[in-house]
């Protein structure tokens, strides 16, 4: 069946449930509530047929999608007393990048995440989640910080990239994400970074040398935006459906080539249809990969962290 | 015969090539740097018939059966006569030996992918193994994005090890040339002990023209080129063409002791006790 048919089969059966629900009251309902029930079982397996036939595009569109939760919303979600530090201690506070300490369970943890706003002024404020050179010498200031005190780090991803301007270069955008990686390589203490978005290029990767790095079902994680590759391969932007097929960009395509450890599910639909399922699903992967990583000793760990991206690439000698 | 004469993009003065040739192919009219290739690179920095390269098999694969990429692969090789961007070995330099990496922007404008990253990578454990300091001239439009996620990981891979040479006290020069940008920018090229640049280069993260875009206006003169960044604090030093050799060979001299890394300073080291 084409995509469009099934769209338009789910519309139809939907449309049918609301006037039933609507329409028929009392006793007649009670007897009617099989058909209901099947009714809506149709939909979800429909729901289920869509998200198995999503094209490369549709999913950017959903890792893009502005209800999805935030980093501040799976800090509500997964962490126990939160306190929120701010500043790098050099220029400025970047609020594209957020962080501070809480508890995972019972676990003092640093938690550090890019944040996109809420509204047009809050995105303003944050630019979109696009850092500047602050928001990673923050990130890695409370990275070193949680080394210190012998906390785990969770990162949680979602950029459409670092920001592109003036100020941002000329205090080192480039120096600034090549510092993190290079830093967070030989960070002693456990790290799990979870793309939850818009894994953007090295904005991205400036939070994500870690243990185990996931992916939530439906996001991205890429070396170019697909627009920013059509229009240097194609002068086109609109091509972008093709560069997102061509670049490979999903979770499932990130896990074969060895690029992320898991993915973690999503309701169909998305992370914006359900976030408290997203959030318990995510907790679990959390609290598993903690219990792993807290089994080996800190050289071991930095063994394998180094190990796990000395692997990866594709050639020939 | 085109290639008897060549016009100077800047000053716009036309030389013969023999004179650009005596002159490492800066302008002796303005001093501008023509962009050169990574043999004539070795050829002016290290030491005659000191270069012994590795890693000239790597090639690179098509692993993401990008749309030309294989086309683009055949005709760099072809054109160039490499197996990739990046030109990798041991040298000496004033007769201080080193580990030296030269990226080719003729070779889909050294871009980094899979084969760049590793050969970067094999670079730095070369000379962490090796107790050798470590050059990198750096040229590059940034990621290969027709390797996808590879390419992007390449920026960890190398940064990574670039971390263990220096854990090992050991020295590492990056020589940012034009143009230097993207995750080559965001990755090794930014975590030299000493960063140096040719005069003019183009360096930064984003392009002139994505910044351009985003912000709406146009950029002021200079900007992200090297005197500008050496103004804003992010280089160590502008050094010409003509005076790179020596500077990298008096740096190396004043690390020499590092090819026995000592764990603190100790005066006796210096044969002054
Ligand atoms: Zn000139």
């Amino acid at each position: 069946m084409e995509k469009r048919d099934i769209e338009n089969e789910l519309k139809e059966l939907q449309n049918k449930l609301d006037t039933l629900k609507q329409d028929v009251q009392g006793d007649e309902k009670k007897a009617i509530l099989p058909i209901i029930n099947q009714l809506e079982e149709s939909a979800l397996s429909l729901k289920a047929e869509l998200y198995r036939k999503i094209t490369p595009i549709e999913r950017v569109q959903l890792a893009r999608n502005p209800n999805r939760p935030t980093t501040l919303d799976y800090i509500k979600y997964l962490i126990k007393d939160f306190v929120q530090f701010h500043g790098d201690r050099r220029f400025m506070d970047d609020e594209a990048i957020v962080g501070g300490v809480g508890f995972f369970e019972k676990i003092p943890v640093t938690v550090i995440g890019h944040q996109k706003g809420r509204d047009v002024k809050d995105n303003i404020k944050r630019h979109f989640g696009m850092p500047h050179p602050e928001g990673y010498r923050k990130a890695l200031r409370l990275m070193q910080q949680a080394e210190k005190f012998h906390r785990p780090i969770i990162n949680f991803i979602d950029t459409p990239g670092a920001y592109p301007g003036l100020g941002a270069e000329e205090r080192g955008q480039g120096e600034a994400i090549a510092t993190n990686l290079y830093e967070m390589s030989t960070l002693r203490t456990p790290i799990i970074s979870i793309v939850t978005g818009e894994g953007g290029s090295g904005g991205a990767l400036a939070l994500g040398v870690a243990d185990r790095v996931f992916m939530l079902a439906n996001t991205i994680y890429s070396v170019i935006s697909p627009e920013g590759c059509a229009s240097i391969l194609w002068r086109d932007s609109s091509k972008s459906g093709e560069a997102a097929e061509a670049l490979k960009i999903d979770a499932n395509n990130c896990l074969m080539m060895g690029a992320i450890d898991d993915i973690i599910e999503e309701p169909h639909g998305g992370a914006n249809e359900d976030h408290l399922k997203v959030a318990a699903n995510m907790r679990e992967k959390i609290r598993i990969a903690l219990e792993e990583l807290s089994q080996y000793s800190i050289e071991t760990l930095l063994e394998q962290r180094y190990n796990k991206f000395r692997k990866i690439g594709q050639f020939k000698e | 015969m085109s290639n008897l004469f060549i016009k100077c993009p800047s000053c716009g003065v036309t030389h013969f090539q023999s004179i650009l040739v005596k002159s490492l192919f800066v302008c002796p009219e303005c001093g501008f740097h023509h962009g050169i290739d990574s043999a004539a690179r070795i050829k002016y920095t290290v030491d005659k018939g000191s270069f012994t390269e590795f890693g000239k098999n790597l090639c690179s694969l098509d692993p993401l059966s990008f749309p030309n990429y294989e086309e683009k692969l055949k005709s760099s090789m072809k054109a160039t006569n490499m197996n990739e961007a990046v030109v990798t070995g041991t040298a000496t330099i004033e007769e201080s030996p080193c580990v030296i990496a030269v990226m080719d922007t003729r070779f889909i404008m050294a871009s980094m992918g899979s084969v760049v990253g590793e050969k970067i990578t094999r670079a730095f454990e070369y000379a962490t193994e090796h107790n050798l300091p470590i050059i990198i001239f750096t040229a590059s439009g940034g990621a290969r994005m027709q390797e996808g996620i590879y390419s992007l990981m390449q920026m960890a891979k190398t940064s990574a090890a670039a971390k263990k040479h220096s854990d090992k006290g050991l020295l590492f020069v990056s020589v940012l040339t034009h143009p230097t940008t993207g995750g080559v920018t965001a990755s090794f090229a930014y975590l030299g002990d000493i960063i140096i640049a040719e005069p003019q280069a183009l360096i930064g993260f984003a392009g002139p023209r994505v910044i351009e875009q985003t912000i709406n206006q146009k950029l002021p003169t200079g900007f992200q080129r090297s005197e500008f960044l050496l103004e804003h604090g992010m280089l160590d030093k502008i050094v010409s063409r003509e005076m790179m050799r020596e500077t990298l060979g008096n740096i190396l001299r004043l690390h020499q002791n590092v090819s026995k890394p000592q764990k603190e300073y100790r005066i006796e080291q210096y044969g002054l006790k």
